[in-house]
């Protein structure tokens, strides 16, 4: 598979480079503009944004492992990032985080990213996600969903099973 | 009886007020710029002179402005630190990482006041010859990122960014930079470093103090958003007005967010120093208390690097007394005033100034082992 990226893409990337005096600084503007438009960040996407910059792959390469938000595999269509820093936990985020994994049948020992097999949702446990005056805080893709009970859960959960 | 008193969030809850160019001018938007471009230089008692970017920095010093962001440091001597004689560009990072546990303050002011610390950033660089800035914002965050994106471009738009700004000859442009999610690029170094497009790895001081070598080797103002707000308030007031705010050496208003245990948990305003932790914790115009039939076991005070504080526990602190005299006088927990001084004389930090509560339905061992967790993860 060839890896291609859309004029208007390159476009936004160029206009992103334009915004430092050194091509380097943008890698993290570019790896989020390439996983918003791709869903992840391939080897042929690291690839890509270290020729763009002027870089060795692994100077982009190092990055995508370092930084929990990228991801080398496409995940689940609707992401769900449960809180599990001490006001969520105290709110009850554990139980949250297991009602989400048995309704979806994933395995709440577990630990890390897990995906359906069907492709539609990732689970997973992150750090404080700065709104713990909502506690138990989940992100949903791009959404903060707050103050998250069961049968919020079940929402989430039936929107994402009809994406 | 203690209150909120709200300078940085005066509009950002009120009923209609958004977060775009529109509404904040029609709330006095930008006049505080205009003001600091405006301001006279000034003649000091030995002769010399003060430009009107040294009288702001000045001020901003006698203000006894101190960082909101964790280590409470004053924010003009951190400015007087900056080398301007290097000949090097200097450069100013608005750090918008918040990502001590427990901190949600800067969110409300990114998502629903953008304008109010791009003014105050604006002003900021323009007191320190900045002619390039950035918004480090948290990755999480996508939210607050396009909504700072569109503030930039509509302040763009009324020349209050770019070249020669509203005819002053003063260029600026300030972009938003995305953090992707590891804990260390709050802390200063390691945002410079996540910024240079490397690997968040803090870098060690000595030698590299950003004032001196901070982005790309250059000197470099890193402040925490709460603190460039305070910089219009500061313009605004002047300095010796905005220092009746709070208490002596802990002057101005501090948002604090309050979480765990509670009634009310979320963010309170106050003078620093005005309320007590057992206010804050208690009052109904704060967190309202715990929960029914619960007592209080234990505080993280100040975001979950500080260290905890135990229910009953009592501490020494030094006030003056009537006749001037330092004397240590005992303090119980909930009686600390919640500012830099008495925590730190505690034992402890205000740091982010954000405080979680915990009540004795829950295992202390638990709850530290939910915050080591968080440190094994994110180092
Ligand atoms: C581990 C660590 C994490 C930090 N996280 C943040 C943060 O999320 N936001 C912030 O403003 N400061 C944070 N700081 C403090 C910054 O290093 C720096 O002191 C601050 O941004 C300076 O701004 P101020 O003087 O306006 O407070 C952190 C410090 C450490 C050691
Ligand atoms: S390993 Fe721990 S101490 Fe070292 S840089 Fe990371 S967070 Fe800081
Ligand atoms: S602890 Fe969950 S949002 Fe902060």
């Amino acid at each position: 598979m060839t890896f291609s990226v859309p004029a208007i893409l390159e476009a936004e990337i160029d206009e992103l480079i334009t915004h430092y005096p050194v091509k380097r600084s943008a890698s993290l503007m570019l790896l989020h503009a390439i996983q918003e438009h791709f869903g992840h960040v391939s080897r042929e996407a690291i690839e890509w944004v270290a020729l763009k910059l002027g870089l060795q792959p692994i100077n982009i390469y190092e990055l995508v492992t370092f930084y929990p938000m990228f991801r080398q595999e496409p995940l689940g269509k609707t992401h769900i990032k449960v809180c599990r820093t001490l006001s969520c936990a105290l709110a009850g985020s554990g139980v949250l985080r297991d009602h989400f994994c048995k309704k979806l049948g994933l395995d709440s020992h577990k630990h890390g990213a897990q995906t359906t097999p069907d492709g539609k949702f990732t689970v997973e446990f992150v750090e404080c996600l700065a709104d713990c005056g909502n506690a138990p805080v989940v992100m949903v893709n791009e959404d903060l969903a707050t103050k998250v009970t069961a049968s919020q859960a079940d929402q989430i959960m039936s929107k994402g099973r009809a994406n | 009886m203690a209150s909120e008193f709200r300078l940085i969030l005066k509009h950002a809850d009120q009923p209609g007020y958004t977060p775009d160019m529109e509404c904040y001018m029609r709330h006095g938007g930008y006049e505080q710029l205009k003001k600091a471009f405006a301001t006279p230089a000034r003649d000091l008692a030995d002769g010399k002179k003060q430009s009107p970017q040294e009288v702001v920095r000045d001020e901003v010093l006698k203000s006894g402005l101190r960082g909101r962001g964790g280590a409470g440091f004053s924010a003009g001597l951190k400015w007087s630190f900056v080398d301007r004689k290097s000949g090097k560009p200097i450069y100013l990072i608005c750090n918008a990482d918040e990502s001590e546990p427990g901190t949600f303050k800067d969110r409300q002011i990114i998502h629903k006041d953008p304008h109010q610390l791009i003014e105050g950033m604006i002003i900021s660089c323009w007191a320190n010859d900045v002619k390039l800035a950035y918004i480090y914002i948290r990755g999480e965050m996508p939210h607050g990122a396009k909504l700072l994106n569109k503030a930039l471009a509509e302040a763009r738009a009324k020349n209050f960014l770019g070249k020669n700004i509203l005819g002053t000859g003063y260029d600026l442009e300030i972009h938003v930079h995305r953090g992707a999610g590891a804990y260390i690029c709050g802390e200063e170094t390691g945002l410079i470093e996540s910024l240079e497009g490397k690997r968040a790895y803090p870098r060690i001081k000595p030698p590299y103090f950003p004032a001196v070598l901070g982005l790309y080797m250059c000197p470099t103002i890193v402040n925490n958003v709460e603190t460039l707000c305070h910089v219009k308030h500061i313009v605004a007031m002047g300095a010796s007005e905005y220092a009746k705010l709070g208490t002596p050496n802990n002057t101005g208003t501090r948002i604090v967010s309050l979480s765990g245990d509670v009634k009310r948990p979320g963010y309170y305003e106050i003078e620093v120093g005005k309320a007590t932790l057992g206010e804050i914790i208690n009052d109904p115009a704060f967190g309202g208390g715990l929960r029914d039939g619960r007592k209080l076991k234990a505080i993280i005070p100040g975001g979950s690097s500080s260290k905890v504080l135990k229910a009953g526990e009592v501490f020494k602190l030094k006030r003056k007394g009537a006749d001037g005299q330092m004397t240590a006088v005992d303090v119980p927990l909930l009686d600390l005033p919640y500012d830099f001084d008495s925590l730190q004389q505690a034992g402890t930090m205000s740091g982010s100034s954000a405080i979680i509560v915990i009540d004795d339905s829950r295992d202390i061992v638990d709850c530290l082992a939910n915050l080591s967790e968080f440190y094994a993860h994110e180092s």
